[in-house]
């Protein structure tokens, strides 16, 4: 039910007006109470599209260019099919695996924070929750084009599916392939019920106060209902938690997955059994500095700094450093192993990967996956708001790298030196990999237009809790 | 309104709402109106709240049972589905290997687990509240719609055999509910 004058209302909420962030130990600014932590955050989605701020108003505009772009690469390659990208023998798998892989690897984080750290009660996951899993259903999205781009009939990709046809083919499930295909639509589908679950009570609060009657309307029909009822709450509580318990080993298996793609082969460099943690470390890693990369810019635009604290940045970076040297180890491993295996292909395999023809990549990566992050050690940078976005920034292109040192840099010298070859990006594998980029910060920032960006009624708990401390434990 | 019971003999009031000022007093109203022999009831609160639920005299959260049945289901279905393309459907003999190769079952299986698991718990907490519901009168009161942002109800429903709108209006007035409200069904 609207009051008697929304729009007015809303405006002197002053959903624009800078607020201050209360420091490194609080996950909430002061003064808070349940109606104002709701009318700020509800406020955000139910600002008229023309306050919206300007750095977002020319973000979405060039995130919208880049979609075209991908739509573009799209196209052309159902008409050409997968020559158009740099892919050849011996370089079979190129920018689409590794796309596919970074991708996934971001969505990762999302539902570490959703999943894991509700079960280990780290209260400064409330805030941010909602946002990592929207990141994740995006993340995902876009890692779930490329291998059916990569298909060469991408209209076929049904075929992957198990179903009763008339020509009596069935996939082949004892393939890490086909268990892929399990492993990421499970993955996407278990992320959409555990986003669109945290969202329902949210939306809602969005129904019973929205200033139009559309958005009532909207927002009426998908929250089924709801009415927060005492009862409803209890076998809600129950199923989000059963949820995060289930969204906790799929998250683990989905990247474990992913590695065996390269770790069930033979080849040098994927061969090897340190790959499902390690590709589950770096995952987390990855979707951690997306993380930043996202909410260190929106909750600026937005004026959010008193639910989005320096607590969660500072958390995330920590988490961001303590994954990167569960990398580190990862990479140290590998290099041990190719070593003390006495094989001479896995030797020359990491000689290779050091100074044969990608070896820059190889420098960049320790540069930006090992060297850059230490930083964060010093309190003092993972305070300081442009440092911890620059360096997130650098482990976004530090994992990129990675696993095009997996997927290209192992593949290009085959057993035979007969069948070597080099791999070079082709426009079209940068116009899809950046159309994609595109559409994820087009689907962020419509996410932070129309839904409430930070979980309504988990920050209503933490003001309960706020309030008696004595109580004060995550629900 | 008429308080007078419908033609086809359905009470004309759903109940009555009172609002409270905090979760803690009205977890305290629910369990005296509890004592008090009211049964048919419900609260309302912007969150879930510690205890409220049991407070009305809620026992049996039967979702993790729900669960627990689709992920079994989703193992053996899963693992039933590879063992039919492999084995019935598909039979293809790779280095004379073994048809019945389940280890390699294992990711396929687990995903389906979880899967199956995940999407009963959506539809099964959504059913057993009954969920989703196109009406309900709680919402014709217009304060109710604080229900969602800083509002503690309780509804003492008419169905309840205690249920009389003047003792019960004076009831939750002596609970210290505010805005005390028949509510019309």
């Amino acid at each position: 039910m609207a009051t008697k004058n929304p729009e007015q209302e809303l405006l002197d909420n002053n959903i624009l007006t800078p607020v201050v962030d209360p420091g490194p130990q609080s996950i909430l600014g002061p003064g808070h109470d349940y109606r104002s932590v709701t009318d700020r955050i509800s406020g955000i989605v139910y600002l008229p599209w023309k306050r919206s701020p300007k750095k977002w108003l020319v973000g979405a505009f060039i995130a919208f260019c880049f979609v075209n772009l991908l739509m573009l690469a799209c196209g052309y390659l159902f008409l050409k099919g997968v020559g158009i990208w740099g892919i050849t023998i011996p370089t079979g798998w190129g920018f689409a695996i590794v796309n596919f892989v970074w991708w996934i690897g971001i969505g990762h984080a999302g539902t570490l924070i959703s999943a894991i750290l509700f079960l280990l009660k780290q209260d400064w996951r409330t805030s941010i929750n909602r946002f990592s899993e929207a990141m994740t259903l995006f993340a995902v999205a876009c890692a779930g084009m490329f291998p059916i781009l990569h298909l060469g009939r991408p209209w076929l990709a049904y075929w992957l599916m198990p179903y009763p046809n008339t020509m009596w083919l069935w996939p082949q499930p004892r393939s890490p392939l086909e268990w892929d295909v399990f492993a990421v639509s499970t993955y996407m589908t278990v992320s959409i019920v555990f986003w669109y679950i945290g969202l329902i009570p949210d939306l809602a609060t969005m129904r019973d106060h929205a200033p139009k009657l559309w958005m009532r309307q909207v927002y009426g029909v998908l929250a089924l209902g709801w009415r927060s009822s005492a009862i409803h709450w209890h076998r809600y509580q129950k199923a989000y938690l059963l949820l995060a318990g289930l969204a906790t080993p799929l998250v683990l298996s989905v990247h474990t997955i992913v590695s065996f793609d390269f770790a069930i082969s033979i080849i040098p460099g994927w061969h090897t059994t340190i790959f499902p943690p390690y590709f589950v470390a770096g995952a987390i890693y990855s979707g951690f500095a997306m993380v930043l990369t996202l909410i260190i810019p929106l909750r600026s635009w937005y004026k959010m700094q008193d639910l989005i604290t320096m607590r969660h940045i500072e958390a995330s970076a920590k988490l961001m450093l303590g994954t990167g040297l569960i990398v580190a180890y990862g990479y140290a491993m590998e290099a041990f192993f190719s070593w003390y295996s006495g094989d001479p292909y896995e030797s020359f395999m990491y000689w290779n990967r050091m100074t044969g023809p990608y070896g820059f990549t190889y420098a960049l990566l320790i540069l930006f996956n090992i060297a850059i992050p230490q930083a964060l050690w010093s309190g003092k940078v993972r305070r300081n708001l442009t440092l911890v976005w620059i360096i997130s920034i650098v482990v976004n292109m530090g994992m990129w790298l990675e696993r095009f040192v997996i997927v290209v840099v192992s593949l290009h010298r085959d057993f035979l030196p007969s069948s070597w070859g080099i791999y070079i990006p082709t426009r079209w594998d940068w116009a899809t990999y950046t159309g994609t980029l595109g559409f994820f910060t087009l689907l962020i920032f419509l996410f932070v237009r129309l839904l409430p960006s930070v979980s309504i009624f988990e920050v209503r708990e933490v003001v309960h809790h706020e309030k008696h401390p004595e109580a004060a434990h995550v629900s | 309104m008429s308080l007078e019971p419908n033609v086809n003999g359905t009470p004309a009031v759903h109940g009555v709402l009172a609002e409270f000022e905090t979760p803690e007093k009205l977890i305290e109203a629910a369990e005296r109106a509890y004592e008090a022999g009211y049964r048919r009831m419900d609260a309302y609160a912007p969150m879930p709240v510690e205890g409220l639920a049991e407070a009305i005299g809620f026992k049996r959260n039967k979702v993790a049972l729900a669960v627990l049945c689709g992920g079994i289901c989703g193992v053996i279905g899963g693992y039933s589905l590879l063992y039919w393309i492999t084995n019935i459907a598909f039979p293809l003999n790779v280095g004379g290997r073994p048809l019945h190769s389940w280890p390699s079952y294992i990711p396929i299986t687990f995903e389906c687990m979880i899967l199956l698991a995940a999407l009963t718990a959506l539809v099964s907490m959504l059913a057993m509240n009954g969920l989703p519901q196109p009406y309900h009168p709680v919402f014709n009161v217009a304060a109710f719609a604080r229900a969602s942002r800083d509002g503690f109800f309780l509804c003492i429903e008419a169905t309840d055999p205690h249920f009389g709108i003047a003792q019960t209006t004076q009831f939750l007035r002596d609970l210290g509910g505010s805005e005390v409200t028949l509510v019309p069904a």
